[in-house]
């Protein structure tokens, strides 16, 4: 029997392929813990990624309405774990915003200081974790081993390596204890020259270049409309960072600091620092230009840590306000937006007068960060969806709260 | 050896031929297997260090030597689970088809001048087939797993099969075609000497051909950077997600004995084989002309020699695995067909066109080509002396020995050889 090649039913037969809904997560290991993905790929090539979340969902928001404002901040570390400091401050603002509370000055400079130092670990885990998904171990470890000593030196600080709560409504639990810069400055002088290493494994690496430049491209309109922001954001050369452009409250903090937007402007980074060139290859918004940015934000963190010790150092007087755990709260709402590692966290409070807040809402950067997934996620290969996923730097703790 | 053990033992044909069989292969087993275990062990302390921390430590006492035979008497303990969806059958046997290939490369290659267990004359070919055969052992586990990220491994292999083959085939083809043989010993000899007359500093072609060929070996034994079917961050373990215990250690078992088979293969052809890079051997007198004892001897720091290059390679393959990224699929392909294929058939054409741009090759290099001719095809000879010797020593045999060497030296370890049909001992 001979097959007849012009019947359409014999050639839709032969080469039918099937396309296939794989599962990717929630034990997934390059999920970034608990996502969930349903790909719908033909073979190789992913035609819709769905994510689903969820699966880390510990009632983060219900919680905060049964305690004070106060009892909520050790809540708030769990939110971003990786950031911890962020989500105190972020949380602590929102409260002095509707206590009308400033704190004074000394505090503000050490705020800044742990919030970026805090900046830098969170961004060294997301670029080990994202070499991590492309299929290189050692960068990750490089990355750790930075980053043990910041949490050495948060450790001194609050006794915690993870979850701090120390930033405060008022300010900080405890002043940083003496020797404490020191050890901060050795930590940056030692950690500055590194930085060069993760760019010849990671950043201008041909492979890894060849895996980020043009995948996932995420032009600027598409991440405004869906709400991205952080790195995510300013990856797609948007220039937008909320300690600039923040509310008073919170751009208080950054009064006096040098420093510029890490986004590309007319073709080209800030010249401040050190970098190695953009590669032919990458576009604005793929994943290159993501992980640029937190790169280059990490260099920028390590300088205005630099400034607030000076600053922290220089200034005289209290680094905090004492407020009670059950410090009553006036009637009314607030809601502040800061800009935390992974995207804007805000938080919005409600009171009816009492000391416990009638609404604790939390607004989190990676949850809008994710819904973009969709739109960037298909016509791409397998291997590119970790590659996609890693460069939103997501984490679930914060997406599900 | 077989005639001697019948004539001299008096042992049945058939236990003859059996016994003539397990003692390389027991050795070569061996030689896999602990070979695996020590590269295991080496591959943790080699990623340890690379890493800033120490691998390691505590197994066996001293930098933790003992590690992967305690990682293997956990395998064997465990539970070794079939999924419901598998294809049972398939899914047990794919890692025995990949362990079997794996070790069957071992058969012809030769670890020392004479070290061989099969002197194929094709041995080249047979490695590459047997390697080829290997990533069915892959395939049918991904497709026989009933996990659609096996599937999606296996699918991955596949597609990477046919894109290293082709150039790998091509880099082997011109060491072949310089030392006009197919035999891996008869390559390897025409190395000997100094490090120069490595066929690797024989033309710029060659260098850059064995880059070619270290590159495609690595997409051939799965590798990082071309790791792709077992993709951990992707593929969660792609093809060997399915797998536990024993028979996921024998994908293991199948890869780093693979990585030692192709660094042999790149060390025989390129490298000078069980050649030092300084001939000392031959100075002071450690070969088969002064007796086979001294020969042994010179075999053995050949030996050293040759382990300890493919070892390089092996770390080599180490370090690469643990500072590169992944590639991804389409640039796999693309690197081995669009780049690697064209670069080799380049260097093809350029070594045969060497001889018009830097000369004939040199009078020892032809010399040396000729003697390695005649070790492999000695003139038929009648004489009954050699059969008397080797019936006088029951367990060493001469097989492809040189005819200009005395006939007393013989090698001990290599078994009766089919393809040597001239040999003296199959004379009678």
């Amino acid at each position: 029997m001979t097959m007849q090649a012009d019947d359409p039913r014999l050639i839709e037969f032969d080469v039918r392929t099937d396309e296939m809904l794989v599962n990717m997560g929630p034990q997934h290991p390059s999920t970034h813990g608990v996502l969930r993905l349903v790909l719908r790929t033909d073979g190789e090539i992913v035609s819709e990624t769905t994510p689903h979340i969820g699966y880390l969902h510990r009632c983060a928001e219900k919680i905060g309405e049964n305690l004070t404002a106060r009892q909520f901040i050790p809540y708030t570390d769990r939110m971003d774990y990786l950031a911890g400091m962020n989500m105190n401050l972020g949380w602590s603002l929102a409260v002095e915003k509707l206590l009308q509370m400033e704190i004074p000055e000394k505090g503000r400079h050490l705020r800044v200081m742990i919030v970026e130092l805090n900046r830098i670990a969170s961004h060294l885990l997301g670029m080990g974790a994202y070499g991590l998904d492309l299929g290189t171990f050692s960068p990750f470890l490089y990355a750790f081993r930075e980053r043990e000593k910041i949490l050495d030196l948060f450790e001194a600080v609050c006794g915690a390596r993870l979850t701090y709560s120390y930033l405060t409504i008022g300010g900080a639990t405890h002043d940083l204890p003496p020797g404490w810069l020191q050890q901060c400055e050795a930590f940056l002088d030692q950690f500055e020259p590194n930085i060069e290493e993760y760019h010849t494994l990671l950043t201008t690496n041909q492979i890894f270049v060849k895996r980020t430049a043009g995948i996932g491209l995420l032009p600027a309109e598409m991440a405004i409309s869906y709400g991205c922001t952080g790195p995510v954001l300013r990856g797609s050369g948007v220039d937008c960072d909320l300690r600039r452009d923040g509310e008073p409250i919170y751009t208080r903090m950054y009064e006096g600091y040098d420093f510029e937007i890490i986004c590309e402007r007319d073709g080209h980074y800030p010249d401040d620092y050190d970098y190695p060139p953009v590669p032919k290859e990458a576009q604005l918004g793929d994943c290159w230009h993501r992980f640029y940015v937190r790169m280059l934000e990490v260099v920028q963190s390590v300088s205005l840590i630099r400034q607030a010790m000076d600053k922290y150092s220089q200034t005289a007087g209290d680094y905090g306000i004492p407020v009670r755990f059950n410090h009553k709260l006036p009637a009314g709402e607030a809601y502040l937006e800061t800009e935390s590692s992974r995207g804007w966290m805000g938080f919005h409070i409600v009171s009816d007068g009492t000391a416990v807040p009638l609404r604790a809402r939390a607004r989190s950067g990676c949850f809008s960060n994710l819904s973009v997934i969709g739109e960037i996620g298909h016509g791409c290969l397998i291997a590119d969806i970790p590659a996609i996923v890693g460069s939103l730097d997501l984490l679930m703790g914060e997406i599900d709260r | 050896m077989v005639e001697s053990l019948i004539e001299n033992w008096g042992f049945p044909e058939w236990m003859a031929y059996l016994i003539a069989a397990t003692i390389p292969c027991v050795l070569l087993l061996h030689v896999v297997a602990v070979g695996a275990l020590f590269f295991i062990w080496l591959e943790r302390k080699v990623s340890g260090r690379i890493q800033d921390r120490l691998g390691p430590t505590r197994v066996g006492g001293k930098y933790g030597w003992l590690q992967s035979l305690a990682d293997g008497v956990k395998l064997i303990s465990k539970e070794d689970l079939v999924p419901a969806g598998a294809d049972s059958w398939l899914f047990r046997l794919a890692p025995y088809i990949s362990v079997s290939c794996c070790l069957a490369a071992y058969l012809t290659i030769p670890f020392a001048y004479g070290w061989v267990a099969q002197n194929l004359d094709v041995a080249v070919f047979f490695v590459l087939a047997i390697l080829g055969l290997e990533v069915f052992g892959v395939i049918l586990a991904g497709y026989a797993s009933g996990s659609k990220w096996s599937l999606l491994g296996g699918m991955r292999e596949a597609a990477q099969v046919v894109s290293y083959e082709v150039p790998l085939g091509l880099c082997v083809v011109l060491p072949v075609m310089l030392a006009g043989s197919m035999n891996l010993t008869t390559i390897a000899q025409v190395q000997s000497g100094w490090f120069t007359s490595w066929l690797i500093f024989y033309n710029p072609f060659l260098f850059v051909t064995f880059w070619i060929f270290f590159t495609c070996a690595l997409a051939s034994v799965n590798r990082a950077p071309f790791d792709l079917a077992e993709a951990e961050s992707e593929l969660v373990a792609g093809f060997h997600t399915e797998y536990s215990g024993l028979r996921w250690s024998l994908f293991f078992l199948a890869e780093y004995g693979s990585m030692f088979s192709v660094s042999a293969l790149a060390v025989l052809l390129f490298l000078g084989g069980w050649n030092g890079p300084i001939p000392i051997t031959s100075w002071i007198g450690w070969t088969f002309e002064y007796g086979w004892f001294w020969g042994t001897l010179g075999n053995f720091v050949g030996l050293a020699n040759f382990i300890f290059k493919c070892s390089l390679g092996i770390v080599l393959m180490m370090w690469v695995r643990w500072t590169l990224p992944r590639l991804r699929i389409d640039q796999v392909m693309t690197i081995c067909l669009k780049y690697c294929l064209p670069l080799v058939c380049l260097m093809l054409l350029g070594n045969l066109m060497w001889p018009w741009i830097a000369g004939p090759p040199s009078a020892s290099f032809v010399q040396k080509r000729y003697e390695a001719y005649q070790h492999l095809h000695p003139e038929p000879t009648t004489e009954t002396e050699a059969d008397e010797e080797t019936t006088a020593e029951s367990n060493s045999v001469a097989i492809s020995l040189p005819q200009q060497v005395n006939e007393k030296q013989k090698v001990v370890l290599t078994t009766s050889s089919t393809t040597d049909s001239s040999l003296p001992l199959q004379t009678n």
